[in-house]
């Protein structure tokens, strides 16, 4: 009570004579800036912790001993304290810092990135000396010198600030930048051999308050009074991280960070800082193409939606099925699931790639959002994929609750994560084995289960049952296992009070896709099949299949019509056999997409689609938050927005889509889906977007048996990798070529059983194919695993696995 | 040039001169095996801790606060005061002692490290006993190798006599020491400095408020950082309590001090003189001192308490060595470094080689004390070999009091009618490192601004060539 009664009142100082009022614990410079005074800074970031280095916020503090210069990031405001920032002591310490940093500056701010958006080049012009005292020869370092593949440095340039150190070592947690060398020859630098490999290096780029760092992408492209810009949101993957797109002359040029306190809190990964590239790829698709012979003919819109139509027309609906649509806006993604469901009549569609988790199951748990998940004090549960690989902006929250905000994390994964460092208890359960462990840790038990010691299991029993709110991060952790095991998970951590989950399906607006009916039994809304869907023309009758059926039943003759919407099932599926056998017998394939991939090689019309950027709508991360992406470019060739694609291709079948802007869409969403009814788009535009609620009955999953595992195999363990050959990532060339080796991963322990050596080629053996790879020894690994990383090569795990069975067992043998 | 004297030097503790007077600390110098535990223990080494012991911790405490035994560090804070700001019920906590002792012209701890480990040792248990601590670092400067070696010996002897260690002499009492080396930085003889230093991270001062380490220090936690000299004397008031400590020194600086004398005099080396009492002119001048200026020369300026002390003058000389007058006058009495310069001394080389120390120094933390000192260094430099700018003065005291706004302390010029500064200075800078460059630069402005002018070339105009 006393907090509120403190907070409503807050407390009182005088800034320039004036008085204001500050917030309890607040610092000073943050309460001057609240109040609109401004205090001149470098080294102060509002989500770093200060260190009050540069000096330039000296101001003139009277705190009850008389006044004496104090650096306002470091001063909590105390009641009674008389501030003077514009006094002539304070004025006088403030230019005398400016100089100092201006010494050793160079003067080359007409060549410089930064120029024009310069905190040390705008106050030098606000408070600076007009000309140099400084007679001296500069500090001399070799000009600019790559720290990592992206980041150059220019020490000349650098004011040591410490906001990149401390960035890498606070809140990235890759402390591989520092200072080295004392005094005037103070430098930032690697250490030897050892580059800035962080995933998050771009944002030191962007926090850096001088020219020093810059970033390959941006380096010389544009000076930044010619930039436009506008708020938008990452699409890479599903964290939705807030971003300014800026763009100049027609081409987006840098994405940068936007604070928004419920998502990113402006950080981004170097993978959604850079996934931009991708949009001014040369090989993006800009022309509708129409197979003929070996190779695509480019053809027109009017005849390659007519191929499509015509195709559509003449199969049955139940022969007819749609992969993909986590690249579309929500907007889009109705369109599509009404003209897939509701006009052509098939339900079976699928968003996800066969490596997620059924849509059911998402849309049925109480969610969580990330503010939740990163309570202070509370109980994360990481039953999923590596955030850290996969959800970077997300890793980072994740990283300061654990590190500062005193949560407590548990893993439930197969093998160890970007966050195990940070974890109270590691367990990592025998693949096909999640299900029993989640259990047992939720019941609590002594006995050993699924490989994991009794102990631990009673260990981490105690922390999930002590009382702190539990947010449970469940998806799919490797590929090779069955989704059902998390479903499993799922249910048994249900068990718990007042449990909240946050999914972590990875794939850029998967969760607008659930949302908007893109999965099997749905509609859009978060209902099942059977709802009443209003202006619909029909709904089918019975749940169709997921991507895994759908591409089974293909094999067998049982498809003659598949839309791909921006999904790539011979690369992603986890079963590439089973792919490739499906799609060879597809009559029509139609693929609406951005890049050429494999599938579109495949498909015999591609539809080219305008992306994010390029065209305006609404995006759902992974808590259901709903933001903006803005259309800040016009699209290549003549490539158009997906729910065009939708309407001309209904017009095509003889219906019309009924809706003709996007707020025809939005009107009709909100007579068709409660959960999307009192939600104006409008709102996702503000900062913090607005959460989507509301949750589908759940039914509890059926429990998996698993095979056991013979003396001679190792079971499979797949993940996935921030940086991999995947399509869009191939298309950057900032990214492009980051990817590890391949190689397979083994406990120590097991090289000696298998006779082999690390760095030995072994060959990994499944049912479906053999793989050649080095073996590489990896203590996160359980005893009894083999661990690969998909998409680092053209054959990888994905070869491996039989999605069929619950578990894929491989046999790892030294090849003679 | 007369001979040097050798008289009062011990051959085995090079740089320390024996003088008449009471000893506290250095009274086993005069044995040349006086860091091993077997000679501490024949003179009375440990038997403190021993009736330390017997007695509750609170009782060690008020001897030692009754003692006013201020720090010997630099700042002569008591330590019985310091002693008693760890915030209630935060623990651990630990002791530090800060070895790293390197202002230009001191070398009285390394001798303290050198001679009697066990000592320090002795004193440090005391300290860890009165404030309930099991945990002391002994932080020692990388260059002192000797004193590293002595205490590692010693402390490997304590151990293994059972008096460190688990149950020090039977007792409940547990205290671990940890030595550890410094890698070689000025800086890190800042308190903040060297628990950064400890941490294993670099020698980067912290900002107070809020890291007092008193409240958060090492690891965070509550931390007396005491220098050496201070603990060394714990023993002796424990062994001879307060009253006995107090009839030496004056009222409000008992005890004995170790002093460095350096520079220009006949007979320059470590005193351990009665605090308070002695004036600069005994230690000078004293027979049983420094025996005055270098034949043929007379005083021309001094450093009262090292390199980071505003200069004092022949007419500073009746001042006792007491931190009160000192500071009142201008300047400080620091660390006990005495630097004494006659009048062969080229003030501006001398201004030059004291800033040259400082930008040397600095740790590249703050803006002005990285850019400040080099630049002072750089302008000194540029006037000591002639290439002096006019205006060069006043720039350098103008970026001088962009480190240290306002009046910086300084002595006293009747001759100019000038008046003291006391000390001690402000700072726009973190630690006190930046404002010590400025020490220098204002005391030889202030009374030899005629050398500075003087090296500076006046301005000519190039003739024009008639066309």
């Amino acid at each position: 009570m006393t907090d509120t009664a403190e907070t409503s009142e807050g407390i009182a100082i005088t800034v320039d004579g004036q008085p204001v009022l500050a917030r309890p614990g607040e610092l000073l410079i943050d309460a001057c800036e609240r109040n609109g005074v401004y205090i001149p800074r470098f080294c102060h970031h509002p989500r770093m912790k200060p260190v009050g280095m540069c000096r330039m916020c000296l101001v003139e503090v009277d705190a009850g001993r008389g006044p004496a210069l104090q650096p306002s990031c470091m001063l909590t405001c105390s009641p009674d304290m008389v501030v003077e920032t514009e006094s002539d002591v304070t004025t006088k310490a403030q230019d005398g810092v400016l100089e100092f940093l201006l010494i050793n500056h160079p003067l080359d701010c007409p060549v410089c990135d930064k120029g024009g958006e310069c905190p040390l080049q705008d106050q030098t012009m606000a408070y600076g000396p007009g000309e140099s005292r400084f007679v001296e020869e500069k500090r001399h370092f070799e000009k600019p010198i790559p720290i990592n593949h992206n980041v150059f440095l220019d020490r000349e340039r650098c004011i040591l600030c410490d906001r990149c150190t401390r960035f890498a070592k606070d809140v990235a947690g890759d402390p591989l930048i520092h200072f080295q060398g004392r005094g005037n020859d103070t430098e930032v630098n690697t250490f030897p051999d050892e580059p800035f490999a962080s995933y998050f290096s771009g944002n030191t780029v962007q926090i850096c308050p001088v020219g020093a760092l810059t970033a390959r992408p941006y380096r010389f492209k544009a000076r930044p009074w010619d930039l436009e810009e506008v708020e938008s949101t990452a699409t890479i993957d599903s964290v939705g991280s807030r971003i300014v797109v800026q763009s100049s002359r027609n081409h987006v040029l840098r994405y940068l960070g936007v604070d928004s306190d419920a998502v990113n809190w402006g950080w981004l990964s170097d993978r959604e800082r850079f996934s931009f590239e991708a949009l001014d790829s040369d090989v993006r698709l800009t022309e509708p193409l129409a197979a003929g012979g070996d190779e695509h003919q480019v053809t027109s819109w009017g005849a390659a939606l007519t191929t499509a139509a015509d195709a559509i027309r003449a199969a049955t609906p139940e022969r007819i099925a749609a992969i993909g649509g986590a690249r579309l806006t929500n907007e889009a993604q109705y369109a599509w699931a009404k003209l897939l469901k509701g006009v052509i009549g098939t339900d079976h569609v699928d968003a996800q790639l066969g490596d997620g988790l059924p849509g059911e199951l998402v849309l049925s748990l109480p969610r969580a959002t990330i503010d939740d998940a990163c309570r202070p004090g509370g109980t994360i549960v990481l039953c999923g994929p590596d955030p850290k690989e996969l959800l970077g902006s997300l890793y980072l929250r994740l990283r300061h609750a654990l590190v500062e905000d005193g949560a407590t994390l548990i893993e439930l994964t197969p093998r160890s994560t970007g966050l195990s460092r940070h974890a109270t208890h590691s367990l990592h359960p025998r693949p096909g084995e999640l299900g029993a462990l989640a259990r047992a840790v939720v019941t609590g038990s002594d006995a050993d289960v699924a490989g994991v010691a009794g102990d631990t299991i009673a260990a981490a029993h105690r922390t999930l049952t002590s009382g702190a709110p539990v947010t449970v991060i469940l998806g799919r952790s490797s590929a090779a296992e069955s989704a059902a095991l998390a479903a499993e998970a799922a249910d048994a951590f249900l068990g718990l009070d007042g449990v909240s989950f946050l999914p972590a399906l990875t794939r850029g607006n998967v969760f607008g896709a659930l949302d908007m009916g893109l999965g099997p039994g749905l509609l859009p809304g978060r209902q099942r099949l059977g709802t009443d869907m209003g202006p619909w023309p029909a709904t089918p009758s019975q749940p169709g299949l997921d991507a895994a059926g759908i591409l089974a039943a293909a094999a067998d003759g049982g498809i003659d019509v598949l839309v791909l919407l921006g999904a790539d099932p011979l690369r992603d599926f986890p079963d590439r056999d089973l792919a490739q056998r499906a799609l060879s017998r597809i009559a029509t394939i139609v693929a609406v997409d951005v890049l050429p991939t494999d599938s579109v090689a495949a498909a015999h019309v591609v539809l080219p689609a305008a992306t994010t950027t390029e065209v305006p709508g609404t995006f759902t991360n992974l808590e259901g938050r709903l933001s903006a992406l803005a259309q800040k470019v016009t699209p290549p060739g003549t490539a158009r927005a997906d729910w065009i694609i939708a309407a001309e291709l209904a017009a095509r079948l003889g219906e019309d889509l009924g809706v003709e802007s996007l707020d025809d869409i939005w009107a009709e969403l909100a007579t068709v889906s409660p959960v999307h009814a009192g939600i104006d788009p409008a709102a996702a535009v503000g900062l913090e977007g607005t959460v989507v609620t509301g949750t589908l009955e759940r039914t509890a999953a059926e429990r998996l048996e698993t095979p056991s595992v013979d003396a001679y195999a190792l079971r499979l363990i797949s993940t996935r990798e921030m940086y991999d050959q995947g399509t869009a990532l191939g298309a950057c060339p900032s990214s492009a070529g980051l990817h590890r080796s391949p190689s397979v991963a083994l406990n120590p322990v097991d090289f000696e059983k298998l006779g082999v050596a690390p760095g030995d080629v072994v060959a990994v053996t499944s049912a479906r194919t053999v793989l050649r790879l080095p073996a590489r020894s990896d203590a996160g690994v359980p005893r009894g695993c083999a661990a690969l990383v998909s998409h680092l090569d053209l054959t990888d795990a994905y070869d491996l696995i039989d999605v069929t069975s619950p578990v894929t067992d491989v046999r790892v043998e030294r090849i003679s | 040039m007369a001979e040097p004297t050798t008289e009062g030097y011990l051959a085995h503790a090079p740089g320390y001169v024996r003088n008449d007077g009471p000893k506290v600390v250095t009274s086993r110098f005069e044995h040349e095996d006086s860091y091993t535990l077997e000679r501490s223990q024949a003179t009375g080494g440990y038997q403190a801790l021993r009736a330390c012991l017997a007695k509750t911790p609170s009782e060690i405490h008020d001897e030692v606060r009754e003692a006013v035994l201020l720090g010997r560090g630099g700042a002569g804070f008591p330590a019985g005061v310091k002693w008693g700001f760890c915030p209630e019920g935060v623990w651990p906590r630990y002791l530090v002692v800060n070895g790293d002792e390197s202002e230009p012209g001191t070398y009285k701890d390394r001798l303290l490290m050198e001679r009697d480990p066990h000592q320090l040792i002795e004193g440090s248990l005391i300290t860890c006993y009165a404030l309930g601590l099991s945990q002391c670092f002994l932080y020692v400067r990388g260059e002192m190798a000797l004193a590293q070696e002595r205490i590692a010996s010693a402390l490997n002897e304590a151990y293994d006599t059972g008096l460190v260690g688990r149950n020090i002499l039977g007792t409940d009492f547990s205290v671990d020491v940890v030595l550890h080396w410094g890698a070689g930085a000025y800086i890190v003889g800042e308190e903040t400095a060297l628990i950064e230093s400890l941490e294993g991270n670099r020698g980067m001062p912290r900002l107070k408020p809020p890291y007092f380490p008193a409240a958060i220090g090492l690891y965070g936690k509550p931390t007396i950082v005491n220098n050496v000299e201070t603990l060394s004397n714990v023993p002796w008031i424990i062994s001879n309590g307060a009253d006995a400590y107090k009839k030496y020194g004056s009222e409000s600086s008992p005890g004995t001090r170790m002093f460095a004398v350096s520079g220009h005099v006949q007979r320059p080396g470590v005193y351990e003189v009665e605090h308070g009492i002695t004036t600069f002119r005994e230690l000078v001048y004293g027979d049983n001192f420094c025996q005055g200026i270098r034949e043929g020369h007379e005083l021309k300026m001094f450093i009262p308490g090292g390199g980071s002390a505003p200069w004092f003058f022949p007419e500073h000389l009746d001042l006792p060595l007491e931190a009160g007058p000192v500071g009142a006058a201008g300047s400080m009495l620091g660390s006990g470094a005495i630097v004494i310069m006659d009048d062969t001394t080229d003030a501006v080389q001398a201004c030059l080689r004291v800033v040259r120390f400082f930008a040397r120094e600095s740790c590249g933390k703050c803006t002005p004390c990285r850019e400040g000192t080099t630049w002072e260094e750089q302008i000194l430099r540029r006037i000591h070999e002639g290439h002096g700018r006019p205006g060069d003065i006043d720039m350098l005291l103008d970026i001088a009091d962009n480190i240290s706004p306002g009046p910086y302390p300084v002595a006293a010029d009747e001759s100019q009618g000038l008046e003291s500064v006391p000390f001690p200075p402000k700072q726009t800078t973190i630690c006190p490192l930046g404002p010590s460059s400025v020490a220098p630069i204002v005391s030889a402005i202030r009374r030899f601004r005629r050398e500075f002018e003087e090296k500076i070339p006046p301005r000519t105009t190039i003739p024009v060539s008639a066309a």
